[in-house]
């Protein structure tokens, strides 16, 4: 009786497409209507994906909640999905900004109907690509979280938004159909070895490759994922889509979308190719630190504001991947919960662009300046969600790094040495930023007359801003939820490094650092 | 000995339809005449409906040349359904074009019947027979734009490029009949297991004649020269036609001779197979890319899918002969349904099928705008479509049979495809402009057979289970 009726789960996943089948059939004129409707079912995803978070039990490294239905049973494929330590959090940033975004597009004008169709399907995508555990599944919704992406960068974007529409996607595809072919791969050989074939994610994990045959596999998963982080030289298309998507579209981009590539190398590349990723973590940590560092020094050149904060996601993205290929429990533990506080507080900067976009319609830094005398509330919402940009001890930004950096200095001590340059590099830059576009003498007198923000915008900033300064002073419930999950894909890594019988990994800083939390 | 002639039963009704059309035709006032469309459609649903008494009971008739297996019953709805598709289509398409109805009605039946006939063929003489009505009919149904001087250019094209074709095949069949002793296939199978050295050269070069021949047909490069200026001077509703029908038929037919019978020579062929499939997905998307007219561009994106599903035949086996199978389904939903869209869009005079045309058309006409997506997205390969699972099968029976590079190939090509599919969908969404597409917005058939189209590449995609047993289970029935 009971397996009929979707899982909570399930619900979370499809409500939002339930909204925008909803969407369709109200009236374009309706816009008010369309709005609340959509508002609202986002609003009830993010309650319903809290009821998940309550009766989530901390102390499991599991997959909880796990609902499986055979869809092409030919072919071993299912909708299975589940929820552990790793994606939940993942999950909750994803519901909780919808609403928020749904909230920020109020003043599109044109198109809305379509314009919320999407951007619930999107939604749904999303929640769907952290939720599968099925490899084919995982697939399925990965791309399909493309198409309305597309369609928001590419209708409400900026002047040049068809060109940036079309290379994400390019980019994208180029490396997630490589994977397409990766992980048939991976499914015909766990076939031929066991005997099942099945796209069941937690049972090819026991799948024992060749080192030879895990590298291939590797890169094709690698190249999906680190173009979507983006992880350096990968990051072209990023400033890109963020300049000429609408606000709400940079900021699901830079909260939700590139957490997906960092999530699928914790979820995917790592715990399927161990020894590869053994093999490969100097090279990545390289292109990250390389990223850190790249990222802050464009960034600090940046005269557009998003594209500030575009490049300034490149570099914290670096410190998620070096993170992630420290390999230990420190590493992928502060990686994971930077991507929470980076979609938080990268979020939140977009959205405040946004909001001096529609006031100005520049986001040049030349053309503001001295805003904090005619927006107040304005300029004090902006100056903390800088600090939390930085990671000012105290907010969400700070335990992430730390902890990365204390994990990549145990594996690596000369890359951590550099990534911590770029912590130094990002204070710069942001806070000249802040001191250019908020502080000193009201240089433009077009800027005199600018309204400070209004209920809604503080309504949309406030849930932020707490999440912000919870996650910064009181990291444990979150920390230890993760934890349990993030050991198991540690020992996934260790358990088959000591089976490995082909290849002996050479002793890599990165090894060590491992070995020595596996004690 | 008596003839069992059940197996002829949906061939030879389609043919009688095609016969009460064609005498009606006298009989009727122009006005009347749309009641053709609907005999045309009731003559096809009869045929249609015989084959669910017919299915799982294999039958065969004039001493074993032609088979009632469910391969041939696979197809045979297919055809039925493609054909059926295409009449909706043309409801009122045949007003905007001054095309004959009944003439328009009875060549689509008998291209039809010689389809059928080629799918259920199990002798290359019948197989050849059911070829040349189609290809007869067709060249007629290209010419039928008399007003368009490209129609008429189009059908010599497609005439004289199918002539050879057709000599070809010929000279293929000739060549093994004097290898073998006979034109069975199931005897051919059996002469080839006997393996007597004798004659072998003369059946390789037979086979590759065969082979040119079909690859004429399903226009694989180097010999796909012909489908441009044919698929865009013929009318919309037979490009449509053409490029779905005449594709499965024809890879029907490859997969029952060369795929199933001829299985034991797959290594010399499938080298030869490799470079096309190769080069046709490569040329085709690449070349379509360079397009301005929709329709040309999907002629071209036809090509490419051809070349995609000769991966299907150089895998091979029942996982390559499925994903084949059911390639040809959801393809034939998602092209046709394309072409509906460009119908849809003719004015008058003006067949408005540039690409910028189709500017603004997503919010000015919502319908055609969400389905020409869907037709495009799908195409591209897109989850949760048809297309997308179908590419997916496709590229997993390479990787099984140890093609892994052609699945990468193949890949790196829809990269190439999104290219020109997301343009149209550029076109209709992000830019301002095109027209209308008033004429025909009042055929409820046009836009039902643009729906139904429409819901089956969905469909396909959510919920491909049923249609993929059943692409295997009859894939399996060939015998």
């Amino acid at each position: 009786m009971t397996d009929l009726l979707p899982g909570d789960l399930s619900l979370i996943v499809f409500l939002p497409t339930l909204g925008a089948l909803v969407v369709l059939f109200i009236p374009r004129e309706r816009t008010q209507a369309l709005f609340k409707t959509a508002l609202a079912t986002a609003l009830l995803t993010f309650l319903w994906s809290l009821k998940v978070l309550w009766r989530f039990t901390p102390s499991q490294g599991e997959m909880q909640f796990t609902e499986r239905l055979s869809w092409i049973p030919a072919y071993g494929i299912e909708y299975f999905i589940g929820i552990d330590g790793i994606s939940l959090f993942l999950v909750l940033l994803a519901t909780f900004l919808g609403p928020i975004v749904i909230l920020a597009s109020w003043s599109i004008t044109e198109k809305v109907k379509e314009y919320l169709f999407f951007m619930l399907t999107l939604e749904t995508g999303m929640i769907g690509t952290f939720l599968a555990l099925d490899l084919f599944l995982f697939y399925v919704f990965w791309e399909v979280m493309l198409v309305p992406m597309y369609f928001i960068i590419g209708v409400w974007g900026g002047p040049r938004r068809i060109y940036a529409a079309l290379k994400f996607v390019l980019f994208t595809m180029s490396g997630s159909l490589l994977m397409l072919v990766a992980i048939i791969y991976i499914a015909t050989r766990n076939a031929e070895i066991t005997g099942t074939l099945t796209f069941d994610l937690l049972r090819i994990y026991n799948l024992h490759l060749p080192y030879e045959e895990q590298i291939w596999l590797f890169l094709a998963f690698a190249l999906a994922f680190a173009i979507k982080v983006p992880l350096f030289p990968f990051h072209t298309w990023l400033p890109d889509a963020h300049v000429e998507a609408p606000t709400a579209g940079s900021v699901i981009l830079a909260g939700v979308l590139l957490k997906m590539g960092t999530y699928g190398f914790l979820r995917f590349a790592i715990p399927l190719f161990p020894e590869a990723t053994i093999a490969a973590a100097p090279f990545v940590i390289a292109l990250a630190v390389t990223g850190i560092i790249y990222g802050a020094l464009v960034a600090m050149m940046q005269r557009d504001l998003k594209k500030l904060i575009a490049y300034s996601s490149v570099s914290h993205l670096g410190f998620v991947m070096l993170g992630l290929f420290a390999l230990n429990l420190q590493g992928l533990q502060g990686s994971l919960y930077q991507m929470i506080s980076h979609g938080l507080s990268t979020g939140a900067l977009f959205l405040i662009v946004g909001m001096i976009y529609e006031r100005r319609h520049t986001r040049m830094i030349a053309d503001f300046g001295g805003l904090w005398r005619p927006l107040p509330v304005f300029s004090a919402f902006f100056l903390v969600v800088t600090l939390s940009s930085i990671g000012l001890p105290g907010l969400n930004g700070f335990i992430g790094e730390f902890l990365i950096l204390l994990g990549a200095f145990k594996s690596t001590p000369l890359w951590a040495a550099g990534a911590t340059t770029g912590v130094v590099l990002g204070a710069i830059y942001m806070l000249w930023m802040y001191r250019r576009v908020v502080l000193g003498p009201l240089t433009h007198p077009e800027n005199q007359n600018l309204k400070d923000i209004g209920t809604r915008e503080i309504v949309i900033l406030t849930p932020i801003l707490a999440l912000i300064l919870f996650m910064g002073v009181y990291p444990q419930p979150i920390l230890s939820r993760m934890r349990p999950s993030i050991e198991l894909v540690l020992r996934r890594v260790e358990d088959k490094r000591y089976s490995a019988p082909v290849f002996t990994p050479s002793r890599t800083a990165a090894t060590r650092g491992t070995k020595r939390h596996g004690n | 000995m008596e003839t069992n002639l059940i197996p002829l039963l949906p061939a030879a009704e389609i043919a009688l339809t095609a016969l009460i059309v064609l005498l009606l035709d006298l009989f009727l006032r122009e006005r009347e005449k749309g009641i053709l469309a609907w005999i045309t459609i009731l003559g096809l649903g009869i045929a249609g409906g015989m084959t669910f008494f017919l299915w799982d009971d294999p039958q065969s008739a004039f001493q074993n040349s032609l088979v009632l297996d469910n391969f041939g019953l696979f197809f045979t709805n297919l055809l039925i359904g493609a054909a059926v598709i295409t009449v909706l289509f043309s409801v009122h398409y045949l007003n905007e074009t001054n095309i004959q109805r009944g003439e328009y009605h009875v060549l689509i039946l008998f291209s039809t019947f010689g389809m059928v006939l080629m799918v259920t063929a199990n002798d290359l003489i019948l197989f050849f027979l059911g070829l040349e009505t189609l290809s007869v009919a067709l060249y007629v149904l290209t010419g039928m734009w008399r007003e368009r001087k490209s129609s008429s250019e189009a059908a010599m094209k497609y005439f004289i490029n199918g002539a050879f074709a057709s000599g070809f095949l010929l000279y293929g069949i000739a060549l093994i009949f004097g290898a073998t002793g006979s034109t069975n296939l199931a005897r051919i199978s059996a002469s080839l297991a006997q393996s007597t050295t004798q004659g072998q050269g003369l059946l390789s070069v037979g086979v590759l004649l065969l082979l040119v021949g079909l690859s004429f047909k399903v226009a694989a490069v180097p010999f796909h020269f012909w489908a441009p200026d044919v698929y865009e001077g013929a009318p919309t509703s037979v490009t449509g036609f053409m490029a779905v029908a005449v594709k499965a038929a024809a890879f029907a037919a490859w997969t029952r001779i060369l795929v199933h019978q001829l299985a034991p020579m797959s290594s010399e062929w499938s080298f030869i197979l490799w470079t096309m499939a190769v080069l046709t997905m490569t040329v085709g998307n690449v070349l379509a890319i360079a397009q301005a007219s929709v329709k040309r561009m999907l002629a071209y994106s036809s090509i490419a899918h051809a070349g995609y599903l000769l991966i299907g035949v150089i895998a091979g086996g029942e996982v390559g002969g499925s994903a084949l199978l059911f390639y040809l389904v959801a393809y034939t939903l998602m092209s046709l349904g394309a072409f509906g869209v460009v119908m849809a869009l003719k004015e008058g005079e003006n067949d408005n099928e540039q690409l910028t045309h189709f500017a603004g058309l997503g919010f000015r006409r919502p319908f055609l705008g969400m389905t020409m997506s869907i037709f495009m997205l799908s195409l591209a390969g897109f989850p949760p479509l048809g297309g997308f699972i179908g590419k997916f099968y496709l590229f997993r029976s390479a990787i099984v049979s140890g093609h892994t590079e052609l699945a990468i190939i193949g890949v790196l090509n829809s990269l190439l495809s999104v290219v020109y599919y997301l343009r149209v969908i550029v076109m209709m969404y992000m830019e301002e402009g095109g027209v209308q597409g008033k004429s025909l917005a009042s055929s409820p058939y046009l836009y039902a057979a643009i729906a139904i189209t429409a819901l089956g590449v969905v469909y396909l995609g959510v919920i491909p289970a049923p249609a993929l047993d059943l692409s295997r289970t009859s894939f399996l029935s060939l015998r």
